[in-house]
Formats: C-alpha cells, structure tokens, sequence
C-alpha cells in the first residue's frame, strides 16, 4: 500500500500517522505540504490530526481550503481512499467531502482519554477486516468532536451503514448525536473519525486494535 | 466601504458555549435571560465596488469560508 500523509501549518499528529502508516504497510510514506496543487500516486491519502491554523475560524476549516484540497476531491472521486482522523475529520466535513458538522464539545471541555468504540459497518474498505459489533479501547484528544447532521442527513447515513464507528458503553466524550465517532462517504472509500487509530498500533501503546483499519484498506487494495 | 458579517447558529442546532454564558450570567444575578446564542461578527473593509456587486461578492465570501453552513446562517450589512 502506498500512502500519502498532507501536512498543515499546525498539524501534530502527522509523525505518528506517518510512523503507523510505514510499520504496517513497510513501505516510506509521501509527505505533501499544503500549498502543492499535485499529490503523489498513492492508494491511501491521510489528513492527520492536530490544530491546523490553530483551529481559527472553525476547526478545519481553512485546512479544507488548502491549494491541495481540489486534488484530493479529484482522487476521492476517482475512488482512491482518504482517511481523515481528528483534524483530519473536521477537514473532511468542511471541504464537503463527508456531510455534518463537528462541533463544540457539549462538556466545553478538550477530552484527552480513552474511549469504547463499537466497529457498527465493515461495509467500507477501512472496516473490512474488522469484527461487526466489536467493542474496542481507543485514545481520543478533541475540542470540537460533537458530531452534528440534521435530520435526513443523519438517516441517511444509518440507512446506509454508514456510521463506521460509534462511541460504546456510555463513553461518548463530545455529545455526538447518535454516539457517532466515524462516518464514510456514500462510496465508502473516504472515512472521518475523531478517535486516533494510529496511536493503538504497537504494544508500548497499551493495544494493537488500530491495526486492523489499515490492514483492512491494504487487504482491499489486495484483493 | 465597509460590511459587517453576522454568523448565527441555526435553529435546532445546540450551543454549549451559548448554554455556559447563560447559566454564568445566572451566576452573577442577571435575572430573566431565557436564552443566548453565541455568533460571530466579521467587519470587513473592501475596496470600492457597487452595493449590488458587494454583496454578492460578500454572499459568496460566506458561502466559500465566513459560515459553515451546515450549521450556521449568515447576514451581511453594507456600513
């Protein structure tokens, strides 16, 4: 699997994604900065986590303004996948490329903690090889993770499965409507998630459960 | 010339900071406040054009970045 991580002024959790991307998949991972109007050939584009522009204006929304973004609205069309954690999330659903909204977290608090996430879809290729109905231990560090959609967005997205990851067992940090932590496009090939699978991939890191999203989208591009 | 942006949260959609500035006035005596919602103002200087052409270039400034409007409206006052 070749992959791609874009880089914000801002963005902190890059290294990490970068770390994950290149133990599990044992290939060097692309870096692009913002202001380059061209990716890399690659078959999974990241947008990482962290506080790009300083979550100015609304979190991400100027990232999803960058020279880069109409280049990975063209490559999500073409079907290439594109992840989006934390930061990554809030770009997403500002460039239009996932519907809703995050918003402030109803505590007003930043939640830096580990959350219960239940796998709800494997129909997407970032939950393939994962377990429906599975409940996982998964680290969560966001100011603005209150997933909000309106109405028929939101039942279109459960009609669809669409709602990748919820959060379980009353652990909800944020007061996302419906315990949503992670939706996918309609096509299922870009996914936004406000927890941090690349920092549950080695031992030293308490788990291994975020392997398996990256193994899925490697298993998919195999198979 | 001038503008001013106003964003607003829609109808519907919940407020925790509004939610938190409420219940702080309460704290401090303020009697009768049945409700605040938190918003934004934008004060723009644009170099001069028509009003017909600043407000559509400012309603497409809105629709591009000032507002969200998944969740927000927007008014634009031409100062």
């Amino acid at each position: 699997m070749k992959s791609a991580v874009i880089l914000f002024p801002g963005s902190n959790r890059d290294r990490d994604m970068i770390k994950a991307l290149e133990q599990i998949s044992g290939q060097p991972v692309a870096t692009v900065w913002h202001t380059e109007t061209e990716l890399p050939d690659a078959d999974l584009y990241v947008l990482p986590g962290g506080f790009s522009y300083g979550d100015y204006l609304r979190s991400g929304a100027i990232a999803a303004r960058s020279h880069i973004m109409p280049a990975l609205k063209a490559a999500a069309d073409q079907g290439r996948h594109v992840l989006g954690v934390c930061n990554g999330f809030q770009m997403l659903t500002e460039a239009g490329l996932l519907p809703g909204a995050l918003m402030r977290n109803a505590s007003l608090h930043f939640v830096c903690k580990e959350v219960m996430l239940e796998t709800t879809s494997t129909n997407s290729a970032f939950t393939s090889r994962m377990e429906k109905g599975k409940v996982w231990r998964c680290p969560v560090a966001h100011h603005d993770g209150n997933y909000f959609a309106d109405a028929e967005t939101l039942k279109e997205l459960e009609g669809e499965s669409r709602v990748a990851f919820r959060y379980a067992d009353g652990t909800n940090p944020n007061g996302s409507l419906n315990d949503i932590a992670g939706i996918t496009s309609a096509k299922g090939n870009v996914l936004g998630m406000m927890p941090h699978p690349e920092n549950l991939i080695e031992d030293l890191h308490g788990g291994l459960e975020g392997r398996a999203l990256f193994e899925s989208v490697m298993q998919s591009l195999a198979a | 010339m001038k503008a001013r942006v106003t964003v607003t949260l829609k109808n519907g959609v919940l407020d925790p900071q509004g939610k938190a500035i409420e219940g702080s006035l309460g704290s401090l005596g303020f009697e009768g406040v049945e409700g605040i919602r938190q918003g934004k103002v934008f004060d723009l200087e644009l170099a001069d054009r028509t009003d017909a052409q600043a407000k559509a270039d400012i309603e497409a400034m809105c629709e591009q970045l000032l507002a969200n409007t998944v969740i927000e409206n927007y008014s634009i006052e031409l100062l």
